[in-house]
């Protein structure tokens, strides 16, 4: 764990790191974000540094209570750059918009790029569940795909984040020590070795550089 | 896409392809993400190792394919699910459907019935039982005969007794059942209105004209053209002015059928079908 979050506190590495996967022809498309309640100000500080004509499509699940429909959505769209919205079942995943799961629903990813939802039990005491979302996006996006795990009070996340990386995708986690709870960063640290472990605000500036050097 | 990856999507295919050659569920038009899930777990929870073998087990044992049946119907409801909607039924769908004689509701998907028990309470508070059939159909005979035994595990009460006074209910919700050791049983006033019968959506057709059509998380589960299919079949099931309510992330706006219907409460997804 301590090698993890050493390694990319380092510029250099992360330098080496991007090449790398650059040299691989890697081509992101897709980033999904896992965090869980009262994690709203952590996605406002990696929403608020991505510009308007951002050219990932960014996925966001974050546990919440099933009654809030449409709060998290008015209240990230009024602050950042980019279009947010709810995830529509059926709806075609673009670029450079903000999706958000619905409460109360899981939110998977069909082969065809659209949304698909299901009301089966919470996993991980969750519905949405970060893991249900992030295993079905890197089955579509494969080595395309960027996973992000924040703040948490929970272990969801951790199993998805393993499968984005055994798809050949990119994952990034929030440094436990920046986190108002670090259970969540931890444990997927724990499962998964990531290839970057930042602070929010360095988080949002990756995924910039990810994006325009892609 | 990887070798391993492009197997494992052939061999979900053909599992689905041998479930309806041999028990008649058709399941290859369902939304695949989801479904693949399901199956991963099952086979995790079994001693099998890969799609395939579980495709010979299924092939071979019925009970095993029952097991498996369950968990590809996703039979997670509760009673009142969505209190903001049945509020929405109560006082415009209800109130308008006062103005018949007689009304015939259809709830397509039913699974474990606590909707149709949640429906059935509206329709006594406003006086409309006495004048009602209900419909309760779904492809799965298991949790049918739940739905139709009327018992629900007593601890749920609680989250339901919730549910139906967001819903706008004002009696006293334990007046609808019976608790007896673990169970909550459902009045029989509840249930003598309410038919109890297998119907695919998928695969069978019309059989009545409904004033209310109720469909309520089942179409998420279907692919595009089979949810086209579907809004056919209830288009052609509903008398003009008829309503249909779906689930509070379903909606008809992308389907074929969209200026068939108009919209009544757009938030609960309620609509209707046009003259």
């Amino acid at each position: 764990m301590r090698s993890a979050s050493n390694k990319m506190r380092n510029p250099e590495m992360i330098q080496k790191s991007r090449n790398d996967y650059i040299e691989k022809g890697n081509k992101y498309k897709v980033v999904v974000i896992g965090v869980s309640t009262g994690g709203l100000k952590a996605i406002k500080a990696i929403l608020s540094v991505l510009p308007s004509g951002f050219a990932l499509s960014i996925i966001i699940v974050m546990h919440r209570h099933k009654e809030t429909d449409g709060y998290l959505e008015r209240s990230l769209n009024d602050e950042c750059n980019m279009h947010v919205k709810q995830a529509d079942e059926k709806e075609e995943i673009k670029a450079g918009i903000v999706y958000v799961a619905p409460p109360n629903y899981h939110l998977l990813i069909e082969d065809d790029g659209t949304f698909s939802m299901s009301v089966e039990g919470p996993v991980n005491y969750a519905r949405p569940s970060v893991d249900v979302v992030f295993e079905s996006a890197a089955e579509v996006y494969g080595k395309g795909l960027i996973g992000v795990i924040l703040t948490g009070a929970n272990k969801d996340g951790s199993r998805g984040l393993k499968k984005i990386k055994e798809a050949g995708g990119l994952a990034i986690v929030q440094t436990p020590e920046t986190s108002e709870a670090a259970e969540m960063p931890k444990a997927a640290i724990a499962a998964v070795d990531p290839d970057y472990v930042l602070p929010l605000d360095e988080i949002g500036l990756l995924l910039r550089k990810l994006e325009s050097e892609r | 896409m990887n070798n391993t990856n492009e197997n494992e999507k052939i061999e979900f295919d053909l599992i689905l392809e041998a479930i309806y050659q041999k028990y008649g569920y058709d399941f290859r038009n369902y939304a695949k993400a989801s479904l693949r899930r399901r199956l991963r777990y099952r086979l995790s929870q079994s001693n099998l190792k890969t799609i395939s073998e579980m495709q010979h087990k299924l092939l071979n044992d019925k009970e095993f394919f029952d097991t498996l049946l369950l968990d590809l119907t996703i039979n997670v409801t509760e009673m009142f699910r969505d209190p903001s909607f049945f509020k929405a039924l109560r006082e415009i769908v209800i109130y308008e459907l006062k103005k018949q004689p007689f009304i015939k509701v259809w709830h397509a998907g039913c699974s474990s019935g606590e909707e149709i028990y949640s429906t059935a309470i509206l329709l006594k508070e406003n006086g409309m039982y006495e004048s009602s059939l209900i419909y309760a159909t779904d492809t799965n005979e298991m949790v049918l005969d739940k739905a139709k035994s009327g018992i629900f595990p007593i601890e749920k009460m609680k989250d339901f007794t919730v549910n139906y006074r967001k819903a706008g209910g004002l009696a006293s919700f334990a007046d609808y059942y019976t608790a007896r050791y673990d169970n909550a049983i459902m009045d029989n006033s509840l249930k003598k209105n309410i038919v109890f019968s297998n119907h695919n959506l998928v695969t069978d057709s019309v059989f009545g004209e409904m004033d209310l059509i109720m469909c309520r998380n089942v179409l998420i589960y279907f692919n595009r053209e089979l949810q086209d299919r579907v809004f056919r079949l209830f288009m052609d099931s509903l008398r003009p002015g008829g309503f249909l309510c779906l689930g509070s992330k379903e909606t008809i706006r992308f389907s074929s059928f969209s200026e068939n219907f108009e919209n009544v409460i757009e938030k609960e997804r309620v609509y209707r079908r046009i003259a």
